[in-house]
Parts: C-alpha cells; structure tokens; sequence
C-alpha cells in the first residue's frame, strides 16, 4: 500500500511470496516487492511476481532512455505511464499490477495505480494486492490528507500488519520506502516488531 | 420465471448475444449479498446489518431486515441465499419455540445456534447460508456465535459476516477493544457497516442495529444520511 502527504511519500509492501502452483508454499519471506525504476520512483508489484519484474525491467530501460533524451529527471506519470503501455497492449499475457509512486520536480509526491488492465488512475493513497481487500475498511475510516511522515509511516506499518494477519499468502517482513526530494530511505520492520491487536 | 427462459448457447449467433435479451436479474437467484456484525458487550450483544437484497445487480429491496428474531431475546443475522436463510431461520424458531415450551423456561443462546449448525452442516451441500447468532440468557450473559458456510460453529467476541465482511477485517481487528460499553459497541458496529457498504456492492441501504439484553431487545435504524462519515468515504 501506498500513503503520501504534502512533501514525500511512504511505500509499504509486504513481502510473503507464495507459489500457488506447489500448494501455497512460501517460496521467500523477505522478498522485495518495492522495484526502483529511477531515482526517486518506485514501483510496488503484485500478482505474478515473474510478470512483474519483466515489466519493471522493461520500464525501467525505457524511462532511462526518455530520461536521459529528455536531460531531466523524469516524471511520475511518465513512469506510470510506461508500466501501463506495457500493461495494457500485453494484458492477454501478463497477471501482474503495479503502484507506481515517488517524488519529481513538476507536481511534488504522487502516487499513481496501474491495474491488471492496464487502467492508469492518480490517488492520494491506494492500496493493492490480496491482502488489501481486509484493510479497505481500515485505510478509508483512518486516512486523513496531509498527515506528517511518522503518521504516514504508522498508518502504512498497521495496515499491512492487519493485512497479514488475516491473508495466509502475505506475511513475512514490511519493507517501507520513504521518497522525498532529498533523499529515498529504506525501512524493514521485521515480524517481531509489527504492531500487535487485541487478539494477539 | 427464470426456469421458462431459454439459454442460449453460443453457437446460435456469433454476431448477437442472445443471451442478453433477457435482464440478468431474471436468471439470477435473490441473495443476501450483505455485511453483518455481532459484538458482546458485558450485558447483552450488539448486532448489526445493511439493507440490501440484490438478484444479479438488480436490489430486490433496499430495505431489508436482515436481523431476524428467534426467541425473545434471541436474533440471528443473515446472509447469503434469502430463501436457504428464510427457511432455517423458520425451522430453528418452530424448533426452539418448542424445546423452550417443554423446559418452561427461556432457552440458551447456545442451543439456539447449535440448531442452526446441525442444520447447515446436515445439509451443507444444498445450502448457501451463513449465520451469526447472538443473544442473552442467564446463564453466560451476552454471546455472539458465528455459524458459516458449511455448518461450523463458534464463539467469538466479535464476528463480521456476508460478502462485505471481507474489507472490515482489518477495521474490526484494530479498532475491537475487550469490555466495551454499550455505546461503544454501537458506535463500533455503525462505523464498522458503514465502511463495508462503501466498498461493498451487494452491501447498502441503511443500517440495521439491534441490542439485547436481560432488558429486551432495542432496534435501531441508521439511515443512509446519517450514517458516519470518513475523510476519503
């Protein structure tokens, strides 16, 4: 899931991997899931995870190139914009969806929803993937705009750890992404250290 | 009605959809999409539902009463088919009303959903119902037991059911807290319905809630105006 507010921008993913093909087996519980595309863009994937890292690998070589015939830093859309064009003309092939979020120079942080289709949608926050559908009522009751960045980080931190507490195929660890003009840090808050609720 | 209707196969036309003469709705069963919730509080229960009884995409009524009673001080809330639903709740009530005749006195929650089990699970392969019960009795106060699909039966503090369930897990889990008051709990339960029914599509209309305790049964209606309100809803 994805929150941002007025100067950068907090991504959240759950790493669990399950290969559903040899009976929910988790393959990998550190995996993940947050591609850098550029500097300050990042992509969340989910669904097929092969699907998703072709994708990314692709977007990330040709946002490359329009950045560098450009001579500036790209721009958000522009990298959402590519995911959904690969998206979208394969959408036969490929079961992959993406939340494509960072910072640029143009519109500050943004957060932008590629779907299954290839549907491109802006929003000041999004969720996705499986486990998401337990926590639509969570991030709709808690979102406020224009939270401040320790909020942001704890709202992203306690959804996912409502989310994994009731999907059996995310789990794991938390991987966080803080993106700001100045700099894109990276947090992992491990099992042990998530929140804990009432039935626990 | 839908039994008169021919399905077409679709070697009849590639060029027409025949199929698409006749409205979804007349071909699908009526189903309690539905969002429902129990809550135990010291005293008594809350419970709680939305309003709305679709068939395909069409809401047969808007306004539905999913909160049914079984015995005075006993209810049971409601989802998936309204018929498989209509006929147990039905059955359990003759069945109850007459165990509670014949021990003269007022029966317990639990026997009241161990009725529901034994149905649904018997008869799980025909059915499509999924139950929550809850109740007083003097014996162990306020309960809530929840009879899914398949005819298990369990007691939990709080149960969400019905196909709105599913985006309330993470709202439900944060935000139940042990020993809550009444108001709490009926606080709890609006917000709780109210976010399902944004998300949900076989959930809406208004809000259904009902609290019972060794003093009766209050029922109460939240309508779509007044429900609460969050910043991004």
């Amino acid at each position: 899931m994805d929150s941002h507010h007025s100067y950068s921008q907090v991504k959240g993913v759950s790493t669990g991997v399950s290969n559903l093909f040899i009976k929910s087996y988790v393959s990998s519980k550190t995996i993940n899931k947050l591609i850098q595309v550029h500097d300050r863009i990042f992509c969340c994937i989910a669904g097929s995870l092969a699907d998703a890292q072709a994708v990314t690998k692709m977007a990330k070589f040709q946002l490359s190139f329009h950045s560098i015939q450009m001579e500036s830093p790209p721009l958000v859309k522009a990298a959402a914009s590519i995911m959904r064009e690969l998206c979208y003309n394969n959408k036969e092939e490929l079961q992959a969806g993406f939340i494509t979020a960072g910072w640029d120079r143009k519109k500050g942080p943004q957060i932008y929803v590629v779907s299954l289709g290839g549907m491109l949608l802006s929003q000041p926050f999004t969720i996705g993937g499986s486990g998401s559908t337990y926590i639509y009522g969570y991030v709709d009751a808690k979102f406020k705009p224009d939270m401040s960045l320790e909020e942001a980080i704890q709202f992203s931190t306690n959804a996912l750890a409502l989310a994994m507490g009731r999907d059996n195929v995310s789990g794991g660890v938390v991987h966080l992404v803080v993106i700001t003009e100045a700099e894109v840090k990276h947090v992992v808050v491990p099992g042990n250290k998530l929140p804990k609720f009432h039935d626990e | 009605m839908a039994t008169m209707l021919q399905k077409f196969p679709s070697s009849v036309s590639t060029l027409n959809d025949y199929n698409a003469l006749y409205p979804d709705w007349t071909q699908r069963e009526v189903s309690t999409g539905t969002t429902i919730m129990a809550v135990e509080f010291d005293g008594g229960v809350v419970m709680g539902a939305d309003s709305r009884t679709t068939t395909g995409a069409y809401i047969a009524n808007r306004v539905t009463d999913k909160l049914t009673p079984i015995h005075e001080r006993i209810f049971c809330c409601r989802s998936g088919s309204a018929a498989d639903t209509q006929a147990i709740a039905d059955a359990v009530t003759y069945q109850l009303g007459f165990h509670s005749i014949e021990l003269d006195e007022a029966p317990l929650v639990q026997t009241a959903a161990s009725l529901f089990r034994d149905m649904c699970y018997r008869y799980r392969e025909e059915l499509m119902a999924g139950i929550i019960v809850a109740g007083w009795d003097r014996r162990r106060g306020g309960q809530v037991y929840t009879v899914p699909v398949g005819g298990m039966m369990t007691r939990q503090p709080v149960s969400v059911g019905g196909s709105g369930s599913s985006y309330i897990y993470g709202f439900v889990d944060s935000n139940y807290k042990p020993a809550m008051s009444k108001e709490e709990c009926l606080k709890f339960t609006a917000e709780a319905l109210t976010l399902a029914m944004e998300r949900d599509g076989s959930s809406g209309g208004v809000v259904r809630l009902a609290v019972i305790s060794e003093q009766g049964v209050e029922r109460q209606v939240i309508l779509g105006n007044q429900l609460p309100k969050f910043s991004t809803v």
